[in-house]
């Protein structure tokens, strides 16, 4: 299988503040990826600079075989990697139909077939979608985060901590999609903090720590892996 | 597709009832001419029109403001300055060659040699045909010269915050009118002295062949080119560029995670902002009949501001209401607090010359207190919205009465 995304000796700079301190990981194609490590390990920053938000200062990204290193957040959207940013952040006073119509916003071809397939994936929005933005559940506000991101039609959706804040039963609920979407063909690109579940689903696990790379290996490794059970799981 | 029906629905609506305002203003304007005993507030020299014509153009111009403070969400306080382009740009190129040289007496003839007015009556003739081309011309050129100044000062300021952003803006304005009084730019813009002569409202009142008014038009005019206006602001709004910039205002982050190019779309809000508050800025000129850099002060645009605030941020209909409330209180209805009044022989306290301003004041403290969000908030004005309103009051009496009687 071929890496999608591959991230070389990345570095990401705040200021004089060093986030990322030069990290590598791959994102085969089809699979479910998840980084996971404690607050200020550099997990958001990384997205961040995936996306085109930040500009690295140093390193190389590339999708698909493409250099993608420090081009436009659009750019880099328009080629179909999509950030769900982390604290779900859904445009407030727009109703759900127009925050799913930003989610297609690049896009200049019919959008019914993709406005379906989230209504599908969450009859939920279908009800609400003329309802305010800021006046769905947390839950809600996460599927519809997570609808606007699918409405680009992305080949990599990178989730920034969608359990955050949420009720367990719900969290399960965000997992079940995530695991939807990749059968239907995104690669997925999950950041956690809650490690059980977010091991539990993907295919490939990175740890990072203050900034690097510490750990690697499949799911099930990690979750066994008696350093990663100490640090994250509590167990 | 109900939806769609809505909409075809919706802007049949406010079609007729823009047209039905039209026809309210020349019907209200012209009543003195078809019954002689009028009373005083129809008469044409009365307060209602000059409330109704600078109304109208202030509209506008809090309408352009909205469009920027409002739906993109950037706080910019640069609309005096960008008023003031335009009003210079459009006197300048419009005042007909043969007044030049009294107008710029002082510079000895303007630098500008060429009027839109000369320019297209040489091949429309003297006709109206013409008036209206050249008049149409000017606010035009009025809008891009006050866009192309939007565009080349947006490329340093929009990268910003907010209120570095409305400091900055400010500045701009407060420089532009500093620049335009500068005597060494004379020759086109006449110092410190006003540019007069040229096309005003008035100029439109259809006369007979002995120069008497026979249908007055100056008060319908400028409620046509605004009207135009706000609908083309309106339908960039409902786009899917106001959809945009409604994205950028919630969540600047997010918006740029989607893809939206937050500074494409900042520029594209402010440079048409700028192009409507310049064609503002040449409507007022028309409206005060002279250009003079010394009224387009920041207090212009805190006025401008206010109406923006108490109408509603975020609402179009509440930008309009509430202008022509503020012009009416400013103007109008509140002069009276400004004379000094007896009843028999009792003088009434308090009333003098500036009182109205205290008033005003205190007005303006009591709709900011119980209406924190304005007199619309967001919402639009819709024929919908009235039914609701008043089935909402005739259930509210009926009620009460039931209550009265149990």
């Amino acid at each position: 299988m071929s890496n999608i995304l591959e991230i070389r000796d990345l570095q990401v700079r705040y200021g004089g503040i060093e986030a990322v301190k030069g990290i590598s990981f791959d994102v085969p194609e089809g699979e479910i990826v998840t980084l996971i490590g404690a607050n200020g390990a550099g997990k958001s920053s990384t997205l961040r600079a995936i996306s085109g938000l930040v500009k690295p200062a140093s390193g190389s990204i590339s999708f698909k075989g493409e250099d993608i290193t420090g081009k436009d957040a659009n750019e880099i959207v328009s080629r179909g990697v999509i950030l769900v940013p982390e604290g779900r952040r859904i445009f407030p006073d727009l109703t759900v139909l127009e925050n799913l119509k930003i989610g297609a916003y690049l896009r200049k071809d019919d959008i019914t077939e993709d406005l379906n397939w989230v209504y599908d994936l969450f009859p939920r929005l279908k009800e609400r979608s003329w309802q305010a933005g800021g006046t769905l559940s947390g839950g809600e506000q996460q599927m519809l985060a997570v609808g606007r991101a699918l409405m680009s039609r992305p080949k990599v959706i990178m989730m920034d901590e969608p359990s955050l804040g949420l009720a367990p039963i719900i969290v399960k609920g965000i997992f079940d999609i995530i695991k939807e979407i990749n059968k239907q063909g995104v690669t997925v690109l999950l950041i956690e903090q809650n490690a059980n579940m977010a091991l539990k689903t993907a295919h490939h696990g990175y740890v990072l720590e203050t900034g690097r790379v510490t750990l690697t290996g499949t799911g099930e490794e990690l979750l066994s892996n008696e350093a990663v059970k100490a640090a994250y799981l509590g167990t | 597709m109900i939806q769609k029906q809505k909409n075809i629905k919706g802007t049949v609506g406010a079609m007729i009832g823009i047209l039905f305002v039209f026809a309210i203003v020349v019907f209200l304007e012209n009543l003195s001419a078809m019954f002689t005993n009028v009373p005083a507030i129809l008469q044409p020299t009365s307060q209602l029109f000059t409330v109704l014509k600078k109304g109208a153009v202030y509209s506008l111009v809090a309408v352009s403001m909205n469009l920027l403070n409002g739906f993109t969400g950037l706080f910019s306080l640069g609309q005096a300055g960008f008023m003031l382009l335009g009003a210079y740009t459009y006197a300048i190129f419009t005042v007909p060659m043969a007044a030049k040289d009294q107008v710029y007496y002082l510079y000895g003839g303007s630098a500008v040699k060429f009027s839109l007015v000369d320019l297209f009556q040489s091949f429309m003739g003297t006709g109206a045909a013409s008036l209206i081309c050249a008049v149409l011309a000017g606010l035009i050129l009025a809008g891009i010269v006050a866009a192309l100044f939007a565009a080349l000062i947006g490329l340093p300021v929009l990268r910003l915050k907010s209120d570095y952003l409305a400091i900055a803006t400010l500045g701009f304005a407060e420089i532009l009118r500093a620049i335009f009084q500068w005597q060494t730019l004379g020759p086109v813009t006449n110092g410190a002295n006003m540019i007069k002569s040229f096309p005003t409202f008035s100029d439109f009142n259809i006369k007979n062949a002995d120069g008497v008014v026979t249908l007055r038009l100056s008060t319908l005019v400028p409620f046509v080119v605004v009207a135009i206006c706000i609908t083309l602001i309106v339908l960039l709004i409902n786009s899917s560029y106001g959809r945009a910039f409604k994205a950028i205002r919630d969540d600047e982050i997010a918006a740029e995670a989607m893809g939206v190019s937050l500074f494409k779309h900042k520029m594209m809000s402010f440079i048409t902002s700028s192009f409507f508050a310049g064609v503002g800025g040449a409507l007022f000129a028309m409206y005060v009949s002279n250009a003079q850099a010394k009224v387009f002060t920041s207090a212009m645009t805190y006025e401008i501001l206010l109406i923006v605030v108490i109408g509603g941020i975020g609402s179009i209909s509440g930008s309009v209401i509430g202008t022509f409330l503020y012009v009416a209180c400013s103007e109008w209805w509140l002069r009276f607090l400004d004379a000094e009044t007896y009843i028999g022989a009792f003088k009434v306290p308090l009333l003098r010359s500036g009182f109205r301003m205290v008033v005003f004041s205190v007005v303006i403290m009591i709709i900011v207190l119980f209406f924190s969000r304005g007199i619309m908030g967001d919402k639009e004005l819709s024929f919908k919205g009235i039914g609701g309103l008043l089935s909402k009051c005739k259930k509210k009496k009926t009620t009460e009465g039931e209550e009265g009687t149990a």
